[in-house]
This record gives structure tokens, sequence and C-alpha cells, in this order.
């Protein structure tokens, strides 16, 4: 039997606003699957994004859902986690909002390791404004503001997340669908800050320009530039050459800053 | 029991008031003249289980109160005007959403980083149309530190009375000086909650005005979930732009505040001398202090001056004010900018009589001496 | 217009002054139950600089918190002396540290001078309690409040540990001033 998707979907709310070709629904569909496979429940989760096409998501789930301004996911959430630590937070949404307009949010998010599950879906670009450039568009790419070629370089998202002290750290693309869910389990599961990046091109403001014929084309790509960290490790650096690294990148267990203020808390009242 | 007594700064009194009132989270970054307050809730809020963040910067340290509020928190945060303008973004967002905060100005001079350490009160204007977009306001202005005690209670009543963020501007005099606080007992002072949806779980509407402007707040993590944002939205909390829902949202937003049964609830004045003066100077926070002593002196003169003190400054008493412009031959503002407030008196009584100004920004506060004069010179 | 008494420290940022005038505050505010407001100036340095702190004191709710013309006025450093040491009114009273103010600004009002920190440093052997030396002489110099409340206040504010050597500092600074004013 197929799955139900309809049980976590808001009666009414489709169909969504993303373009036929986008990953996001794909990436909305991992996202469902796995708080199934967690058993979350609907009451006690708080799904939170910033602006941008990604962060519509929440709209569509029968979910506490919070769709906050540009950039602003990570902070709001923190104040709905600190509020009330049994709650599960998950944010969701693009590049643009969490890295760039929300960068400062999103890396003391990953520094306080506070225990919530950020999935950011990387599409190169602003696509709700009609594609800008973002700071993750690869160097010498077209968007509409960059009509000779991005003269700027390129955040690694995910590296910028174990850098900023993310506990655990996971990339996949939206091609690899089952893979999705899996991390997106893991994510939830692990107690701290969790980012799963998912690479998911736009196809109407990034992959047009860029001469990707086709939303196939976008995803052969995707398959094609993916490696597993594991089969990574057996490769050379020639043969890793323009790949990217998918899987958990980074896991390590730290204590969680809910946890480290409830001791405080402890310590201070039993004072 | 004799009552707990202390002699107390500004700043400090208001998170001691922030406490009475049930505040049990409180999200802020470090910024002169205000750090006193994070300061005293860093220590306080454990102690009674509520929470304390110090955010990454002022945007963050505002969304982490909104997204607490909306978990069920009574949050607060505490900055000066710099801090403000970064955080005009989500006191927009607050104002959309609906959704109860308190915002605490420890106004220093400006704009820019200005004079941190020098008190002002160019910040008026920015409290009421600071964010971008039609929007009401409410701002409370408070001239002791007993008074901030008591006027962060009420900041945080309104904030949930009427579902929306409230600020409380006082400057740097104010919030450094030291007096004597007498804490209120509890009870003594009223303290009021959010009202909670009485609808069951699967009928509840986050924007439901069949119970009135100000519909009911859930909270997250109860048996109700539900949808916010910063879209223009209809009752059920999702996006529109049906122009007819549009419109009436906007509007109701507006009167939930702006109503007369609204104002009379929201507005506190204080008046000294006013039932027979022909000058009545209008003064707010700390220069009313100045004012009031210019009156008395004015009076041992044999001048008759009396002194009109918002405590409310937003919504505007226009009613008040334009009743004392009937009365007095003139009237005369005194504020820490170089007139602000005057363009809302000037508004109200333009026509009734005549109007003075008098203006400080240069870091110290405004002496009574120097609206003696200009009371003089407008009469 | 109620009566008001406008005192001000002033001296170099760190030397506890500010504290010394919430200190006066408490005493007369708490302990005596009359009004007072204290207040300071902030330099953007922590420590150095010159420093003021200022408490007015009424019977009446005080209503402008900042000195008007002052009544009393303690300068520490030479520097405080210069910039602070003004606006003191006719017959009104300043007190230096002999030992800092070489050149106390004069005006129409009585000038004393107590070698303060050198008590703090030789009787005391605590540069640190200067400021409530200080206090001490400022309270007998003025009588603004009773030597018992300002004694009070006082031991309110420090640590178990250090109560004596306050005591001991508070006392100096009352007697040493009596002295200087019975000739």
């Amino acid at each position: 039997m197929a799955y139900d998707y309809e049980k976590s979907i808001r009666p009414g709310k489709l169909p969504h606003i993303w373009c036929p070709g986008c990953g996001h629904g794909i990436v909305m569909k991992g996202l469902i699957r796995a708080m199934d496979t967690c058993g979350l429940e609907k009451n006690n989760t708080a799904i939170v994004s910033g602006i941008g096409c990604a962060s519509r998501m929440p709209g569509y789930l029968d979910f506490n859902t919070l769709h906050t301004a540009h950039g602003r996911a990570a902070a709001f959430a923190t104040g709905v986690k600190m509020a009330k630590p049994e709650m599960t937070v998950i944010c969701c949404g693009g590049d643009g909002d969490g890295a760039a307009i929300g960068g400062n949010h999103f890396i003391h998010a990953c520094r306080r390791n506070i225990d919530m599950t950020y999935v950011l879906l990387n599409n190169y670009i602003y696509g709700m404004t009609g594609g800008q450039f973002s700071s993750s568009t690869p160097p010498g790419h077209l968007a509409s503001t960059t009509p000779y070629g991005n003269p700027d370089p390129a955040f690694d998202l995910a590296k910028l997340a174990i850098g900023a002290g993310a506990t655990f750290v996971a990339r996949t693309t939206a091609f690899h669908a089952t893979q999705i869910d899996k991390l997106i389990v893991e994510g939830i599961k692990h107690k701290g800050m969790a980012v799963i990046e998912i690479l998911d091109d736009c196809p109407t403001t990034y992959g047009r320009r860029n001469k990707f014929r086709s939303v196939v084309d976008m995803m052969k790509r995707l398959k094609d530039i993916a490696v597993p960290v594991t089969a990574a490790a057996k490769m050379t650096p020639e043969q890793l050459e323009g790949k990217t690294l998918t899987g958990v990148l980074h896991k390590e267990d730290r204590p969680e800053y809910c946890e480290n203020y409830a001791k405080i808390i402890a310590r201070v009242q039993g004072a | 029991m004799a009552k707990k007594i202390a002699l107390l700064q500004g700043n400090e009194a208001c998170a001691h008031g922030a406490l009475y009132a049930g505040c049990n989270f409180f999200g802020g970054y470090p910024i002169t003249p205000s750090t006193e307050v994070a300061e005293v809730m860093s220590g306080e809020l454990p102690k009674v289980g509520g929470k304390f963040i110090q955010m990454e910067d002022e945007i963050g340290a505002m969304a982490s109160i909104i997204g607490a509020s909306l978990a069920g928190s009574k949050a607060l945060t505490a900055t000066s005007g710099p801090g403000v303008s970064l955080k005009q973004e989500l006191i927009g967002y607050a104002c959309i959403a609906e959704v109860p905060c308190v915002i605490i100005n420890v106004m220093r001079g400006g704009p820019s980083t200005g004079m941190p350490t020098g008190p002002g009160q160019s910040d008026v204007m920015q409290a009421r149309w600071g964010t971008h977009g039609d929007h009401a306001a409410i701002a409370l202005c408070p001239s002791s530190c007993q008074e901030i005690f008591s006027e962060t209670v009420r900041a945080f009543n309104l904030a949930e009375k009427y579902r929306m963020p409230v600020q409380v501007l006082f400057d740097e005099i104010v919030g450094h000086m030291r007096e004597r606080i007498v804490f209120p007992e509890p009870g003594e002072l009223e303290v009021i909650d959010r009202t909670a949806p009485s609808v069951p779980p699967e009928q509840y509407k986050p924007f439901d005005t069949s119970f009135g402007d100000v519909p009911p707040l859930a909270a997250f993590g109860s048996d109700y979930r539900f949808h916010v944002t910063g879209l223009n939205k209809a009752e059920d909390g999702f996006p529109t732009t049906k122009a007819e829902l549009v419109d009436a949202e906007e509007r109701r937003q507006i009167r939930k505040v702006e109503g007369a049964e609204a104002r009379a609830d929201i507005e506190l004045n204080e008046e000294y001398m006013t039932e027979d003066a022909e000058v009545v100077i209008f003064a707010y926070g700390s220069t009313a202090r100045s004012a009031r002593y210019a009156v008395n002196e004015l009076r041992e003169q044999g001048i008759k001056a009396g002194l009109f003190r918002p405590i409310t400054l937003w919504p505007f008493p226009e009613k008040r004010v334009a009743e004392l412009g009937e009365q007095v031959k003139a009237m005369v503002v005194a504020e820490m900018n170089l007139g602000q407030m005057v363009f809302e008196v000037e508004r109200i009584v333009k026509n009734t009589c005549k109007l003075g100004l008098v203006t400080r920004v240069d870091g110290d506060p405004l002496t009574p001496t120097q609206i003696i004069d200009q009371v003089k010179e407008v009469l | 217009m109620a009566e008001r008494y406008e005192l001000r420290f002033s001296g170099a940022g760190g030397q506890g002054l500010i504290t010394a005038g919430i200190i006066l505050a408490e005493a007369a505010s708490i302990i005596e139950g009359r009004h007072a407001v204290q207040s300071q100036s902030y330099g953007p340095e922590a420590r150095g600089g010159a420093s003021k702190s200022e408490v007015i004191i009424g019977e009446a709710p005080i209503d402008y918190p900042k000195a008007t013309i002052v009544d009393a006025c303690l300068a520490m450093t030479q520097e405080a002396a210069d910039k602070y040491a003004v606006g003191i009114k006719k017959g009104g009273v300043l007190l230096v540290d002999s030992d800092f103010v070489k050149n106390p600004p004069q005006g129409d009002y009585k000038i004393y001078s107590l070698p303060i920190m050198r008590t703090a440093k030789v009787d005391v052997g605590r540069e640190i309690v200067a400021n409530v030396i200080a206090l001490g002489a400022m309270i007998a110099l003025t009588d603004v409040v009773k030597r018992e409340s300002g004694e009070q206040a006082v031991l309110a504010k420090v640590p178990e540990a250090f109560k004596d050597l306050n005591k001991k500092a508070y006392s100096l600074g009352f007697d040493k001033m009596k002295e200087v004013l019975a000739g």
C-alpha cells in the first residue's frame, strides 16, 4: 500500500507553490516520512522557517508551524525550544535564508548545540525573488544579478555547520529521495544541533540560466556529483574532483544547550 | 510583615517589575545603557525556573522572545536605540502576528552610536513609527524607579491583553539613577495573562474575531496547534491576498488599540497643578521631573503653571491634551530631543493655545531653569 | 520648592565613589526613611578617568535628579577637582584629598582637606577603603545623615569578613573630619 502522506498535510492547503521539477516536494515528503518514523506527536512538534520557497513548507504541514521573517528561523526556533525543551523543533529553509541573511543565527545555533534539526535546502539561488545569486551559487555561474558570471566564492554549507559546532551534519540530494528521510531521522534522534543539507537545484531560476536543459538533466547531475563518504575514502583527489560528499559527514557528542540550562536551573534552585 | 525595600537603579527595578508580572523568558543582547536589566534577569530567572538567553544579535534576541511567547512564555528583551533600530523588523512581525512581548528601550543619544552613556528621548517617534507598514503601537514612559517597576508590570499586562508588542521607554538618567523601591506584595498590582482559547482544538483559529478585536491565543506545545506567519493572513492564520480579508485584518489591528474603549484602558497620565493652570508644561520621562521642579518655582513667582505628564506615550492622549489646550494660554513641550512629541501636541492644540518648545541633546538633562525661561518667553 | 541637599563625590574611576554615593543614599532613604536619589556620570572607561556620583537628599520626593547647586563636594584627585568641583553653592563645602589635590579650585565656599588615601593605606592598611573613609568624613562635615545611619548602611553593604575593616575606616574618616572642624 502506498504511504499515506495526507495524514501529515493540512486539509485544503495543497497545491503547493513550488514549480514543476523543483525538488522541494521530494524533501517535504522525506521530512513527513522521517517525522512519522520518529513517531513525533503533532502537538509536540514545531516546524519553523524563514522566507523563501523552501520556507513555505511548514504551511502545508499539520503541526505547530511558524513562518517567520527572512533568515530568522533558527533564532525564533531557539526561543521556542528554550521555552519548551520537551518539544521537537525542526527548521527548514533555503541557502540564502539560512546562510546569508540568517547566517549569524544559523552559526550560533550550531555553536550552542541546541537540540533542533535544520533541514537546509540548497537550491543555489534566491528563487522566490527571481533568481539572484546566493552565498552558495558556484563561482562563474549565471544568476539575474550575475549576468557576467558569479564573481563570489560559494559557501560549503555542511562545512560551515561543522565549523560552527553543529554536532550532527549530513548531506544528500533531492535525487536520493530515500536517503533524505534516513538522514532526517538520524538528525531528529540526535541530541543537539543537526544540520541536513539537501542539494536541490532550482530548475526555474538557476538550472535554466546555467544550461541544464531539463529537470532530468539536473537530477542526473545530482546523481553524478554525489559520492557517499564511505566510498570517497577509497578515492583519489583526482577522482573526487567536482564531486560532493553525501551521507553523515560529522557526528559528535557534546552537551546540549537546553540540558545545560536545565542544570543551571537545578543548581540555582537547589542552592 | 514589612514590605521589602531597596535602593535600586531604574534598570534593576525594571527587571524586578518584569519578574513580578510573571516574565519567564528573557532574550537579549548587550547594549549600554540597558545591560543591568539583562544582568538582573540572568541571575533571577533560573531561580523561578525561567529562561535567560543572550542571543547572537539584537534581531536574534527579538526573534527568541517571539518564539518563546508563542510557546506560552511571558517574554522580555531590553535594549537601547541602536538595538531597537535592528529589532524593528521583528517588532513588525510581532504586530502582524499578534504576539505578546515587552521591549525595554533605555534611551540614549543618537542617531547611530550617538552617545551611549548619555541620556536622550529621541526614540519616541521610533516607538510609534519605527517598523514599516501600518500598525498600532503601545509605548509607556515612566519617570521614576518605582514607576519603572509598575509600568513594566503594566507593559506585560497590556501586551498580554492586546496581544502585541509593548515598548517601555525610559532614558539613561532614570535607567541608571537609584531610588528607593517598595516592592509590592503579590496581588497588590494586577497581573494579566493572555486569553486562552475556549473552543475545542479542532475549532481553534488563531485570529478568530468572534471573541472581539483581540483573538484568544493558544501556545505551541499545548492541545492546540496552529500556523503563524508574517504574511497578511485570514482568521485561520494562513496567508491570504483577498482584498476584503486583508483590509479587515489591518483595520482590526489598529482598532484594537486605538478604539475609544481601548484608549481609555491604555492611556495613563499624571497631572500636577493643572486645575487652574494658565500654562501647562508637557513633559515625559526624566524631563517631567525637571518640569515639576519648574512648576513649583514658577508658582512661587506667581505664574499659574501646571504639568501634564503622559505615562502612556502611544496611543497619544489626544482627548486630554485637547481639553488642556482649550483651558490654557500656552503649552510648553519639554523634551530631550530636537522636537518630536511637539508635533503631536501641535496637531491637537494648534488652534487653541500658544505653543512653546524647549529641547536639549547635548547629553545633559533639561534643567528646570531652561524650562522656566521658555515658559516665560512663551507667556 | 522642596528642601534638597546636594552632594557630589568625585575622583578617579575605580575608587569606589559611586558606591560611596549609593551607601549615603541608602542611609538617607532606607535607614532614615527620607527621600534620596543617587546618580552618576559614566565614561567609556571602566577604570581611571574622572568619575562622579551625586546624591540628592530631601524630606519630600526629589524631582530633578541631578545637582543644581551643590551643597557639598568631595574631590579625590586634581583632575576630578578641576572637572567636578564646580557649581558649589555660596557657603557650601569642598573636601579634597590633601595629597592628591594640590590646587583646589577656589570659590565662595569653604575648602577642607584630609589625607584620605594615606589614611586608608597607613591607618587601615587597605587603599580599597578610601571611599568609606571619604564617606565618613563627608557625613561628619555635612551632618546630612546621622553618624549611626551611615555606619549601618556601610555595614549592610560589605561582606561579613570586611565589616570590622570598614567600620574602622568609616570611624576614622568621621573622627578625623570632626577633629579638623574642631580646629
